[in-house]
């Protein structure tokens, strides 16, 4: 389940740290206590920012790096695409074998495939996802996609 | 080569009494239970004891005049003169079935919410805790607090994870109606100061409510020296089945407080306007109870006292020492609670650098390893000491010094992987 892909974002997280942003959410699992403080920054529908802080074993925090790695410049209804096909994986309960359309997808998040087999740490994985989804359906203004991990 | 510790139970021939302790998980290796303090393994005996209640005398209770309902009565009946036995209860009627620790909790909470003068809990009045209760012993006293507008306060913690009882007159005053405090904490292992908390309760008339869950399984328990009015703990951590809790309480208390759940098996009479409820315990068991868990846990303590909970006692101490001493020779580990083997449980919470514990948790597992990982619900022992969650080893009479070396040996397995 560890990756070397996964670790390499763990020891050398993409954009970590907290920055200007339009909509700031706060998620935690409450099984494990990891935490994540989500922003997102938004130009219309493109994604300029994701900025965030948190603290988590090394799956939360490397899916959140990944997170960033992968979304920022995209327009938000991409990214949602992403984010679907992530949720996908990672409810797939390690039986999904990722196939190269699902790797063009999600580039260094198909390593969290593995992850998939562990319930209890498919939150992990899945923390900083539902925070940036709570924080883009807020930032356009649609509470009503408001949801947890 | 491990050492020969002295008080040491013979470990391997109680083993083979606990048929899961020989797994093998992840392609073949040996498991290493070390999560005794979340639940225990159940030996054979047990396990008889309740296949043993289904193949042969399964029938409801207290209700039928039939040979199976008679037998099961009897049965179940019995286990609560064990029970009454095991913690030296003056009176069996004093031993309540629930279904757990939390329910025995959460019953003593709505009973003196309901409660008239002099037990009752109201705005005027106070209800004491401790920062190191499990979320069992603390949410319940929020409720009642929220319901009924009494103030909740607790006693804060040390650096070395004792109970800080420094500002004992003020936080137990003449305000205070219940003083509820567990007796050895599952996540830092402390043994608490059971007296001194007990004479001040007294000195103001307060309640006291001990939380053994964690001290039933490994100590001798004997309510009568604690002195307390009501006793609580969990069938599951004492190598019973999971769906049987005790709560022991004083027989005049349980005469005088109201019931908490209605239904069968509770009443004396009913008419379609009221009803009067039977003597304790039955008043506090309402509907069908766990009688195949409660037989599992007559047999349980049957096991523990044949061996002897000093000598269970000894060997957990033993192994803890032990286990303090190898943990300290790991890099980077600190232990959350008391760091030696004095007035403390076997279990031991840890943090090992900057490894979150999760990732300490599933290299272990991978290694065959179970341990606990997170917060053990006490978050608020977590936010004291501002860490995110700890590791938890936890050993019972079947653990043995190789195991705590394979600990050791993991933990450098995975300061490998994450350094
Ligand atoms: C100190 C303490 N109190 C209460 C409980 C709750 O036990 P149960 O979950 O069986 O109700 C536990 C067990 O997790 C515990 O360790």
């Amino acid at each position: 389940m560890y990756q070397e892909v996964i670790l390499d974002h763990y020891k050398n997280p993409h954009g970590r740290g907290l920055r200007d942003g339009d909509v700031e959410v706060h998620h935690v699992n409450p099984t494990c206590g990891d935490e994540i403080t989500l922003r997102v920054k938004l130009d219309g529908t493109s994604i300029q920012d994701i900025s965030y802080e948190g603290q988590g074993c090394s799956i939360s925090q490397a899916s959140a790096s990944v997170l960033n790695e992968l979304l920022v410049g995209r327009q938000v209804d991409e990214a949602v695409k992403v984010q679907e096909v992530f949720l996908e994986l990672m409810q797939s309960k390690g039986k999904l074998e990722p196939d190269d359309a699902m790797e063009d997808v999600l580039e260094d998040a198909v390593a969290f495939a593995g992850v998939s087999k562990y319930p209890a740490r498919v939150k992990c994985a899945l923390l900083s996802w539902m925070a940036w989804k709570d924080a883009t359906a807020q930032a356009l203004g649609d509470g009503a996609v408001r949801e947890s991990a | 080569m491990t050492p020969q510790l002295p008080g040491l139970l013979d470990a391997e021939a109680i083993r083979k009494d606990f048929p899961v302790l020989d797994r093998l998980v992840h392609d073949g290796k040996k498991l290493v239970y070390l999560d005794n303090a979340a639940t225990s393994q159940k030996p054979r005996q047990v396990l008889d004891a309740l296949s043993e209640y289904y193949e042969r005398y399964n029938a409801n209770v207290h209700r039928g005049v039939h040979t199976l309902a008679e037998e099961a009565t009897a049965l179940y009946e019995g286990a609560r003169d064990k029970i009454a036995a095991f913690i030296n209860a003056p009176s069996r009627d004093e031993v309540i079935f629930t279904k757990n620790a939390s329910e025995s909790l959460n019953l003593v909470a709505n009973m003196l919410g309901w409660a008239d003068e002099p037990y009752r809990v109201d705005s005027d009045t106070e209800i004491v805790i401790t920062e190191m209760e499990h979320h069992s012993n603390i949410v319940p006293w929020q409720l009642l607090s929220q319901r009924t507008g009494a103030k909740l306060k607790w006693f804060g913690l040390t650096d070395d994870g004792r109970l800080d009882l420094s500002d004992i007159e003020q936080v137990i005053t003449e305000k205070t109606k219940i003083v509820s405090f567990t007796l050895v904490s599952n996540i830092l292992g402390t043994v608490n100061p059971v007296e001194a908390l007990v004479r001040r309760a007294q000195e103001v008339g307060a309640l006291v409510l001990i939380d053994a869950s964690q001290a039933a399984p490994h100590m001798v328990l004997d309510v009568q020296a604690l002195q307390a009015d009501f006793v609580a703990f969990t069938g599951h951590k004492m190598l019973g089945p999971t769906g049987i809790g005790v709560l022991w309480g004083r027989q005049e208390l349980l005469e005088d407080l109201p019931p908490f759940l209605g239904g069968g098996e509770m009443i004396e009479t009913v008419s379609m306007h009221e009803s009067t409820y039977a003597p304790a315990p039955h008043k506090f068991e309402a509907g069908t109870p766990p009688i195949a868990q409660a037989v599992g846990l007559g047999a349980a303590v049957d096991y523990l006292s044949a061996i002897g909970m000093d000598r269970i006692a000894a060997h957990e101490h033993a192994i803890t020492e032990y286990a303090l001493r190898r943990l300290k020779e790991v890099p980077g580990l600190k232990i959350i609670g008391p760091d030696t083997p004095e007035g403390r449980g076997s279990a031991i919470s840890f943090t090992l650098g900057d490894i979150h514990p999760h990732d300490v948790g599933q290299v272990l597992d991978e290694q065959g390893i179970a341990v606990r990982v997170g917060h053990h619900c006490a978050r608020p022992v977590c936010l004291r000491y501002g860490i995110p969650a700890t590791t938890r080893a936890s050993f019972y009479l079947y653990s043995t010094p190789a195991e705590v070396d394979a600990l050791v040996e993991g933990l450098e397995h995975v300061r490998n992987f994450f350094g």
